[in-house]
């Protein structure tokens, strides 16, 4: 027990792995092949053989045991390459679901980020075009539902594949009360912070590879103090977020009883740490993506150029649990204690 | 990853925390706010008995930098005051590598016994961030050196023991090359500090040096070798010795006036209190990196820069929105009937401003961030 902020050697070997792997098998054109439906089942069936779907989940029911740290290291790449999978919901929705055809990745778990209405419909749930089995809150019960996935949702900013799902139609099973979503919804968030520090971080790679070629006035734009102190600002912000995420990892790994004690600048509460890391990697994901776009000139908003990909996910992904507002009330809450009345 | 402190530094971290409980008074942040002196001699004086002070100093006792980062970011959350404290270890650190014996036995017990401050006498009038071009002569005349010129920025002259001095040895060589760093009793004659009154209430200073003579014994880190001397300086500071989570203690009293006063119930309120803790909890963990990177043996000289140019801009953003939620009351300062917590709000829209600027501004700190980071060509 001390302070240790590098990698493991098995998150190194991870990183290794994946970054490779996503890197030769989902450059940008996979993710554009895969729009608008946002989901590519070869590239799903190539993780499936790195056993990526089973590897949070424990070794009892065959998976791979891995530890939340791991599974940020993986999150992070998952980002970085704007691959056309939902591994983070399939990761997440696992905290809870242990059966074989998800662990092994056969069929896709979702996460029904917020509760069904009074109908019973879960809407706009991420990844719900294309999940096999929804986990989510109906009413005060926590519930999964097997039902066939529509393998279409509404066009969106972000290229996901959304979809309404009904919480009442299908193979539902109650899995406890509503609390015990919690633990989904937290690794969620963990997660889904992990991979806007990734889509930050290429974003910033996009935009300084650019600006170092791109020459105006007979020199790179690169060489342009205005233009450069606005991408100096990204790697603190991305390295923020990656600290940020990894601690809430740890706390959520290793801490039972953490603190709250904002007043002392003392947190090590997990879920408290997930909701904060998921706030900073979405405005570190927003302003990454902004500059680099913006620094492309007109080619930044052309379809052509890559960066626009990352703008759009940016705002998809840090915006499907909510507005960013809401949930940094349900953060103030815990903070601070809710208003009274 | 792991964000545990060893149960070593915990029970370090509790030590400093009972200390600053006893001697960190509201007498003590009152004399700072009214004298304009950031340094606490009873803190220091108590640190120094404790042996901690040469525990922390790198090089001397344990030099861990976690610890160090542990015992200023302590302070600072505690809005204690502690430039004094972090500029007296840094050269205690720089004296111990670079100096002589006789350097050493000179000088670092009367700074590690928290008896001794430091002051720094690096900037000019006409040379702030291009501190290289110093014009502020250091001349041989036999045995002695004669000193002349002046210096901006002298926090803490008024007080300090000591000051380290950086002056031009040798006008023929490269501007970097041509500096001799100086360390001498500030009681030495010739020497005249004018105070300088700045917006963030801690008072700095001009200083003079008419014919300022010493010998071999005030070199530090040899002839002409002053450039590689501050640097030194800049590496023990590590980025880790405060100036990072300045916001802590004023969300903190904002905090208690808001709910006292009913304020803190609106939902902008609270998303902007929100925000600011996440702020400064990145503003740690970015401390607390480069205090690992040292601890592990490596420079983060870099880390140092990216950490600033956000530790800063967070703290001046919840300066700005405080005092703006506060209103009228923002405006009002410590004493004041109504103040906004009990005037921390006005003090701090004053005194963030100045963070941007000192130690190294945020424009510089970018360009080594686009240069050495990004590796995007120089732009100067």
């Amino acid at each position: 027990m001390s302070v240790d902020l590098g990698l493991s050697p098995d998150q190194e070997s991870i990183a290794e792995l994946f970054n490779g792997f996503f890197t030769n098998e989902a450059p940008p054109a996979v993710a554009r092949a895969a729009e608008p439906l946002g989901f590519d089942r070869d590239l799903w069936n190539k993780v499936v053989e790195l056993g990526a779907p089973g590897m949070g989940s424990s070794v009892d029911v065959g998976g791979g045991g891995a530890s939340l740290g791991d599974l940020v290291v993986v999150a992070e790449t998952v980002g970085r390459s704007i691959a056309p999978i939902p591994l983070i919901d399939h990761l997440a929705a696992l905290s809870l679901l242990t059966d074989e055809d998800l662990v092994s990745g056969e069929s896709l778990a979702a996460v029904a980020v917020r509760p069904a209405d009074i109908n019973g419909e879960w809407a706009l749930v991420p990844a719900g075009a294309v999940a096999d089995v929804v986990v989510g809150i109906d009413g005060d019960e926590t519930v999964v539902v097997r039902s066939t996935p529509p393998m279409e949702g509404p066009r969106n900013h972000g290229s996901m594949p959304m979809a309404d799902r009904s919480a009442r139609d299908g193979n539902r099973i109650v899995l406890g009360s509503s609390t015990i979503f919690d633990a989904v919804l937290d690794r969620w968030k963990l997660l889904t912070a992990a991979a806007l520090v990734g889509i930050a971080d290429a974003a910033m790679n996009l935009g300084v590879a650019y600006v170092k070629e791109r020459e105006q006035f007979g020199v790179p734009v690169g060489s342009f103090q205005a233009v450069q102190h606005g991408l100096a600002d990204l790697p603190v912000a991305i390295d923020g977020g990656r600290l940020l995420t990894h601690k809430a990892a740890w706390a959520l790994d290793t801490i039972t009883d953490g603190l709250i004690d904002w007043a002392k600048n003392d947190i090590t509460d997990g879920p408290t740490l997930a909701t904060m890391a998921l706030l900073f990697a979405a405005d570190a994901a927003v302003m990454a993506t902004d500059r680099s776009l913006h620094y492309h000139g007109g080619y930044g908003f052309a379809e052509e150029y890559d960066i626009q990909m990352y703008y759009r996910r940016a705002r998809g992904w840090s915006l499907i649990l909510d507005d960013p507002t809401t949930v940094s009330l349900s953060l103030a809450d815990r903070l601070f204690g809710t208003v009274e009345g | 990853m792991d964000f545990s402190l060893s149960p070593e530094v915990v029970e370090f971290r509790d030590e400093i925390r009972s200390i600053i409980g006893e001697f960190v008074t509201q007498e003590v942040t009152d004399r700072m706010h009214s004298t304009g002196v950031f340094d606490a001699p009873e803190l220091n004086l108590e640190l120094g008995r404790r042996g901690i002070l040469e525990r922390a100093c790198p090089g001397l006792g344990k030099g861990d930098p976690i610890e160090m980062y542990v015992m200023f970011n302590e302070l600072e959350k505690a809005g204690a005051p502690y430039d004094g404290l972090a500029v007296a270890l840094m050269i205690a650190a720089v004296v111990n590598k670079l100096g002589t014996e006789e350097q050493k036995e000179r000088i670092i017990p009367s700074i590690i016994s928290g008896e001794a401050l430091v002051c720094m006498g690096y900037s000019e009038a006409d040379f702030g961030s291009d501190v290289a071009s110093i014009k502020t002569r250091a001349v041989k005349d036999g045995d002695e050196w004669v000193i002349n010129g002046s210096k901006m920025w002298t926090t803490l002259a008024q007080v300090a023991e000591w000051l380290i001095l950086l002056t031009r040895t040798d006008l023929d060589l490269p501007k970097h090359k041509g500096l001799t760093m100086f360390i001498l009793p500030m009681n030495t004659p010739g020497i005249t500090v004018e105070p300088v009154h700045t917006l963030g209430t801690e008072i700095t200073n001009a200083t003079w040096y008419d014919d300022v003579r010493v010998g071999d014994e005030a070199v530090l880190g040899g002839e002409n070798n002053g450039w590689r001397t501050m640097t030194t300086v800049l590496a023990f500071e590590r980025g880790v010795m405060g100036g990072t989570n300045a916001g802590v203690p004023l969300l903190r009293h904002f905090h208690e006036w808001a709910v006292a006063n009913g304020v803190f119930d609106a939902p902008t309120t609270r998303e902007r209190m929100a925000r600011s803790v996440i702020d400064m909890q990145v503003a740690t963990l970015l401390t607390m990196r480069s205090a690992w990177i040292a601890a592990s043996g490596g420079m983060p000289g870099l880390e140092g820069s990216m950490t600033k140019v956000f530790a800063v801009e967070a703290y001046q953003r919840a300066s700005r929105w405080t005092q703006a939620t506060a209103g009228p009351a923002g405006l009002l300062q410590f004493h004041e009937e109504g103040a906004a917590a009990e005037g921390f709000v006005e003090y701090d829209a004053r005194h963030s401003p100045v963070m941007s600027i000192y130690g190294g501004t945020t424009e510089i700190n970018r360009n080594n961030i686009a240069e050495r980071h990004l590796g995007l060509p120089k732009s100067r």
